[in-house]
């Protein structure tokens, strides 16, 4: 699995607040509204800047605070393909997985806002603009099957219940 | 073994080790009103003909309650009639925030409980293991009755010693989340032992336990934990849990209670902590009291205590975590000192905490105030400032228009 996209950066403690503030609390039933006010707060205009296929690129515990699953949710529907960072907060790093959002820890130090990145699922991400490769740690084997069967709802369905996944797994 | 160790292997019926993932049945779950809508979109979308919800299944309308506008009016419309049509119990508006209730009625010590809420690890001051989920999370749990969990690694918490006048649970957790940071507990859980604190200083430091990234917030279960299920009448949910005396964990903390001051969480990280007399003098706008970290009997008592006969000098917002607990204040005359001191009572529920409704900032403004965060935009307006300290420390500073350290008054 090869993706390539611009990087749109961040810095460290990027909270659910900032990508979705409470105030369009209104909004989550209409996800594609909602989405249009991703990132507002950070980076005013932010929907209107991104390309298909970018990727956000945060520092240490990205997606810090709620369990608002409507977080990674817009990420995705706004069409961004993976979140980088170089720590998660665990609820919004299990909610991107349980909705099929590539999310890679990374040392994000060499990435800079609009960096253009190649990532390769094997392990390791190429800087065009630096020419450096970044190593990341793949996911491990259950979060990468989720992953792969397009999030968690997807990945009860083709297993048929939560059972059988995970005796799959251990067959595996 | 650990706590969350512990509790874990009893519901997976085999010893779990750190690191690895199992599948367990969920106690009780909930859902509220920013993420129930959701849920059960995903619940739709996973095709199952008949759902196994957990019998202990809550759905809260507590984060727009009532309702503000005519799409939260709908989305309350979806829960109430899916809680209906699904056997569901439904805590309506009025009733009050999700932990608090599911403290109060739910939860029993060694339960797994899954809210789609991140301060579910609230109901780790009871002894159970709890934890914040996304919606497709608590749509498979309401489908299958089943999550999967990775057993996680814990930092042991030793609190010794009593805390001086003017210092209270919360300036405890502020304590510890300045001290390791907004990350500092990640993908582990925080357990907490030696401690004579009562059940609502529980709540309020397991409530903030996700503020440093912890998964769980945990508390043995112990005499307090009885008598506090004994209070509400659920003596019988009670049963003893500790960590083993060889537990393992990977951080050892020692807290003397003794040694901490009143401390103030500055914008926009919970983890900028200082102690209030560095900050004092600084002009605040509103103070806001409640939600599930503070809005229990004792903090609303204690700023009943410093407000009595006297006048604030800032909007003061109250908001008492629950129905019960809004009663209880009534009947022991809390209310009352706090309305004549200039307090506005919000109903129960989360009140301004998540920037919806009810005491939005202005541009510009500074609130002081008793919730769990202080984000850029949290309170409703990305143009203010939120501080962040115990009810003692808002209803001193409520009472100068500016922060003001408790101990100066009590």
């Amino acid at each position: 699995m090869k993706i390539s996209g611009y990087a749109h950066k961040f810095g460290d403690d990027v909270s659910t607040d900032i990508i979705i503030p409470g105030r369009f609390f209104h909004l989550r039933s209409n996800l594609v509204e909602l989405a249009k006010h991703l990132m507002e707060d950070a980076m005013p205009g932010f929907i209107d800047k991104i390309k298909r296929g970018d990727f956000i690129v945060g520092g240490k515990n990205f997606g810090c605070g709620s369990s608002r699953e409507h977080a990674p949710t817009i990420m995705k529907i706004a069409g961004i393909k993976a979140v980088l960072a170089k720590s998660f907060a665990r609820i919004f790093f299990r909610n991107a997985i349980n909705l099929g959002l590539l999310v890679i820890e990374c040392d994000t130090d060499g990435i800079e806002d609009g960096d253009y990145l190649t990532i390769d699922g094997d392990g390791f991400i190429e800087n065009k603009r630096t020419g450096k490769r970044i190593e990341f740690v793949p996911l491990s084997p259950f979060m990468k099957k989720i992953l792969e069967d397009g999030g968690l709802i997807e990945y009860v369905k083709k297993h048929k219940g939560i059972y059988s996944i995970f005796h799959y797994l251990v067959q595996k | 073994m650990t706590l969350n160790q512990k509790i874990i292997s009893k519901k997976a019926g085999r010893p779990v080790k750190e690191g690895e993932i199992v599948i367990v049945d969920v106690d009780a779950c909930f859902l509220q009103d920013g993420t129930g809508p959701l849920a059960i979109k995903r619940l739709k979308e996973l095709e199952i003909e008949k759902i196994s919800p957990p019998k202990r299944s809550i759905i809260f309308i507590d984060h727009s309650s009532p309702s503000p506008n005519l799409s939260l009016s709908n989305d309350h419309k979806l829960l109430r009639d899916f809680a209906g049509e699904n056997n569901i119990i439904l805590s309506d508006i009025g009733e009050g925030v999700c932990h608090q209730r599911m403290a109060e009625d739910f939860v029993k010590p060694a339960d797994i409980v899954i809210g789609s809420d991140s301060h579910s690890c609230t109901l780790g001051a009871l002894g159970a293991f709890a934890t914040g989920m996304g919606s497709s999370d608590l749509a498979v749990i309401l489908g299958l009755g089943k999550t999967y969990l990775k057993v996680c690694e814990a930092i042991l918490v030793e609190i010794t010693g009593k805390f001086s006048k003017g210092v209270y649970a919360k300036d405890l957790i502020l304590y510890l989340i300045g001290k390791i940071g907004a990350d500092g507990a990640s993908y582990k859980a925080l357990e907490f032992k030696g401690c004579e604190l009562d059940m609502e200083e529980r709540l309020t430091i397991s409530n903030m336990a996700i503020e440093c990234g912890a998964k769980a917030g945990l508390f043995p279960s112990d005499e307090k934990t009885r008598e506090f299920l004994k209070k509400r009448k659920r003596e019988n949910d009670y049963l003893p849990l500790e960590s083993d005396e060889d537990a393992e964990y990977v951080e050892k903390i020692n807290i003397d209670a003794s040694s901490l001051v009143p401390y103030i969480s500055l914008p926009h990280s919970v983890d900028n902590v200082f102690e209030v007399s560095e900050k004092e003098g600084l002009k605040i706008d509103q103070v806001f009291i409640g939600t599930c970290t503070n809005g229990r009997v004792s903090d609303l008592g204690i700023a009943a205590e410093i407000l009595k006969g006297k006048k604030a000098k800032t909007r003061l917002l109250i908001c008492p975590a629950s129905k019960n607990v809004y009663l209880s204040a009534l009947k022991e005359g809390i209310i009352e000192i706090l309305i004549e001191a200039g307090a506005v009572i919000l109903p129960p529920g989360c009140g301004p905490c998540v920037g919806i409704h009810q005491g939005v900032l202005a541009d510009g403004e500074i609130c002081l105030s008793t919730a769990n965060r202080n984000f850029k935009g949290r309170m409703g307006n990305p143009n203010s400032e939120i501080y962040l300290c115990s009810p003692a420390t808002a209803s001193a500073s409520a009472l100068y228009g500016k922060i003001t350290d408790p101990r100066e008054i009590l």
